[in-house]
């Protein structure tokens, strides 16, 4: 049960009538870590309040703790000037605050209004599902929430997915609204809708946290921004009074360079060629249908489309890990189609995979284990049957060197590396064999700026030195920085292609909806 | 014999031998629904028989036979429901570890009892009207247990439940997704817990049917595999009680059919009988690709804040 306690709070912040919520000296210790140390965060009622931060600033830790998911070791949670024990989801929903995780907490089989009524207080007990269903039309016309409340969760874009997880927390009542990185999963239209939305609820007198890394999205949406850094608050600020460079400034503790040098390079011979490859998703559907383009060497060729259009299944099949149905794919003129991975792989192709704990580390292995997994079988790695751990352990020590892997040495198990530091790991292992064709899914999701930054910066020395990248990203920014030419792809068709100097994000971001280019070749 | 009295034979010992099969099927629906594979309905079965027949022939009301066999039936099912949930152990690993233990346990504790027939089984009942139905009245509404009506009865109960109602959701978000039911303020331990242990009473009545009903007698060992029958049948039925009458009709028919052919074949094909079905069961379930169906997070323990 939540403690609701009468006495006000002697701090003269939250007398204020109009301070919906204060989160005071906010300590929470994590084996190894300090998430949240001494935070202090307040909200206005009605205001858009951006919480920015690098990815382990802390800022998701603190609103798990507003949310109940956590408990804090130290601090207090003020709602309205009283003071309030968050102990689980349930109790904040109770006071009336409403989470919309980063990845959505929606079951994928069940339909709009099922999720909607999950755990809903006051549901009746037969037939709940129908019973929110006109609720859920009416939120939608009020709020500019258009979703049907019979359709399934697993139809529905991420954009609607994330109407379904807003509405969700309208239902139970919500004042105050957790927006936990809202915009990673969406097309720039549908960043532009959720922008209206969060407008209308601010009207409405709605109190929003908008949780990012993104810059541009404090300064587009937000009335105030608190900026977190290494489990610290920076400072809190009104939106009005500051700028980009400073707010960067904050955020990383250092200056940080916005524009990447790109040389210019010559095209060399082409290294991957696919020619009307076509794949069945796991589901068994059809999920890439004929799609053919080439990438030379000394260029990058950047993908661009919304999660789950088909770019997972094309970076297996060109890596050998799922069949092609149809199609061909060649590697430096020889045809690899549906060949078995590590011949693919010997032939000169690096892949920097999607899932960076599940397919590019073994976790509970070294680094220095890690570092070898391609070549292991091969010198000086391995003599006959038994591995040469000398070599092992001096090629490990040049590569943590080389790609400044922290890491407290070679033989420390690889989970217990950062995701920035995991990233440079996987690249030092894959780029050790000057590969001539670099596979790049999503190589900097999830990673705090100075990784990014010097994650762009290796793909771009690869470039120079004239390996041919494909680069899969839904970051239509890097793509725009690092691309000589961008293709889009929606549901496992080609839309089109653009040079990023000529096309413009909102052209790019119809072709991520599905709206073909007219061919001017 | 015209092939109406073989319909009719057919279908009765179809439904007969089917009985504990739909009981335990019914149970490891609901909690595989919940996200928990519980491997040892062979072992909660075989202690639910022990038990029923013991208190059967003790007290000479096989009711409380039943009774006792769902009790203890839901207490080895939460011996499970504390490893595989409280532990996070292997569900698998546990499962069968409590298969063993039933096996064992009720062997050791057994003997006493061995070779005894019991005095006053469980009566059988005829549904007035319904039994008048050409054919199918007699096949299926005459001279049956009350468990088996029973257990049809609850199976339309739990699939209602199981899709109409505010605890079906609760139990189906559980399975697909622990920590979205989790976040909506589900608790998910009680959810699974209670599927389990209700999953664990179910398979105690199975086992009790077999004892005080099917076979009035103890032998040792006399569940036969029947438990594992029960988790191929979960599968064939896609975790949906309707379908599982159907599939444990179609599984008893076939069984039948099996007990017929021992004229010309040895003993011990009968015997391989339920493992080959069982084997026969999933592959024609994988070539229907329910696999789809069978909830998402089955089997993975959940732990708070990880994804």
């Amino acid at each position: 049960m939540a403690e609701k306690r009468t006495d006000a709070h002697p701090d003269s912040l939250a007398s204020h009538q109009n301070v919906a919520l204060l989160m005071r000296d906010i300590t929470k210790v994590f084996p190894g870590v300090v998430a949240n140390d001494k935070v202090t965060f307040e909200l206005k009622v009605g205001e858009v309040h951006a919480l920015l931060g690098e990815n382990g600033a802390g800022k998701t830790t603190l609103m798990n703790i507003l949310y109940g998911l956590y408990q804090a070791d130290s601090g207090e949670i003020y709602l309205y000037g009283k003071r309030v024990r968050i102990r689980s989801p349930r109790d904040a929903i109770r006071h009336r605050i409403g989470m919309v995780h980063q990845h959505f907490k929606l079951v994928p089989r069940h339909t709009v209004a099922e999720n909607v009524v999950l755990g809903l207080d006051g549901a009746p007990f037969l037939a709940p599902a129908r019973a929110v269903e006109d609720e859920i039309l009416q939120l939608g016309e009020r709020y500019g929430l258009k979703v049907d409340p019979k359709a399934y969760i697993w139809q529905l874009s991420a954009g609607e997915q994330q109407r379904v997880e807003i509405i969700k927390a309208l239902v139970r009542g919500a004042d105050i609204l957790i927006l936990d990185e809202p915009t990673s999963v969406l097309t720039p239209q549908e960043v532009e809708e959720l922008f209206k939305i969060l407008a209308r609820m601010r009207e409405e007198g709605h109190s929003v946290i908008f949780i990012t890394h993104k810059l541009d999205e404090v300064m587009e949406v937000s009335d105030r921004v608190t900026v977190m850094r290494r489990g610290k608050v920076v400072a809190t600020l009104s939106t009005a009074d500051v700028n980009k460079p400073t707010l960067a400034k904050m955020m990383v503790g250092r200056e940080v360079v916005f524009r990447l040098k790109k040389v210019a390079c010559e095209r060399g011979q082409e290294a991957l060629v696919v020619e009307d490859l076509w794949a069945l998703s796991d589901r068994g559907l059809p999920a890439l249908k004929g799609i053919s383009f080439s990438v030379c060497r000394g260029e990058i060729l950047g993908i661009a489309g919304v999660a789950g259009n088909g770019q997972k299944e094309l970076v297996e099949v060109i890596t050998g890990l799922r069949r092609a149905t149809r199609g061909k794919v060649f590697v430096l003129g020889d045809e690899v189609t549906n060949e078995n991975p590590r011949r693919i792989a010997d032939k000169g192709v690096a892949h920097i995979p999607e899932e960076r704990l599940k397919r590019g580390i073994v976790p509970e292995m070294s680094v220095a284990e890690n570092l070898i997994l391609k070549r292991h079988h091969r010198s000086p790695f391995c003599h006959g049957f038994f591995l040469n751990l000398r070599a092992v352990k001096r090629f490990a020590h040049h590569a943590i060197e080389e790609y400044a892997i922290m890491t407290p040495g070679p033989d420390t198990p690889a989970k217990l590396l950062s995701g920035g530091n995991i990233q440079r790991l996987i690249l030092a292992r894959e780029l050790s064999g000057e590969p001539a064709l670099v596979i790049a899914a999503h190589p900097t999701y999830g990673l705090d700026v100075g990784a990014t930054e010097q994650i762009r910066q290796i793909l771009l020395e690869q470039r120079r030195r004239g390996a041919a990248i494909l680069l899969i990203s839904e970051d239509l920014e890097e793509l725009m920085s690092l691309a000589d030419r961008i293709a889009v792809i929606f549901e496992g068709e080609i839309m089109g292609e653009v040079s990023p100097e000529a096309a413009t994000l909102e052209e790019i971001g119809l072709m991520m909806a599905g709206e073909k280019r007219r061919v001017r070749r | 014999m015209g092939w109406e009295s073989w319909i009719i034979d057919t279908l009765k010992r179809a439904l007969a031998y089917g009985t504990p099969l739909l009981w335990g099927t019914l149970g490891e629906i609901y909690a595989e629904r919940a996200g928990v594979v519980n491997l040892g309905v062979e072992g909660m079965m075989i202690l639910g028989a022990l038990s029923a027949f013991a208190v059967a022939q003790s007290t000479g009301n096989p009711w409380l036979g039943i009774l006792a066999a769902s009790v203890v039936g839901g207490f080895a099912a939460l011996i499970h429901a504390f490893f595989s949930v409280t532990l996070r152990a292997n569900q698998y690993v546990s499962g069968l570890a409590l298969t063993i233990f039933g096996l064992g346990l009720s062997g050791l504790l057994g003997t006493s009892w061995v070779g005894i027939s019991l005095k006053n089984p469980l009566p059988k009942a005829t549904i007035p009207g319904l039994e008048r139905i050409p054919i199918l009245g007699e096949a299926l509404f005459r001279d049956h247990s009350y468990l088996t009506y029973i257990g049809i009865v609850l199976a339309v109960v739990l699939w209602f439940v199981l899709y109409k109602t505010r605890w079906g959701i609760a139990i189906r978000s559980v399975g697909e997704s622990p920590s979205t039911a989790d976040a909506m303020g589900i608790d998910v331990f009680a959810v699974q817990y209670l599927c389990v242990i209700f999953g664990g009473i179910l398979a105690g009545v199975a086992g009790g049917f077999l004892s005080v009903e099917y076979r009035p007698a103890w032998t040792e060992g006399m569940t036969a595999g029947m438990g594992w029958i029960v988790i191929a049948l979960t599968i064939f039925a896609a975790w949906d009680p309707l379908q599982a009458v159907g599939g444990v009709v179609l599984f008893g028919a076939l069984y039948h059919l099996a007990y017929r052919l021992q004229a010309w074949f040895p003993p011990e094909f009968l015997k391989l009988m339920p493992y080959a079905f069982a084997i026969l069961v999933l592959a024609v379930a994988g070539l229907r690709k329910v696999k789809r169906g069978a909830p998402a997070s089955l089997g993975v323990p959940y732990v708070r804040g990880q994804r």
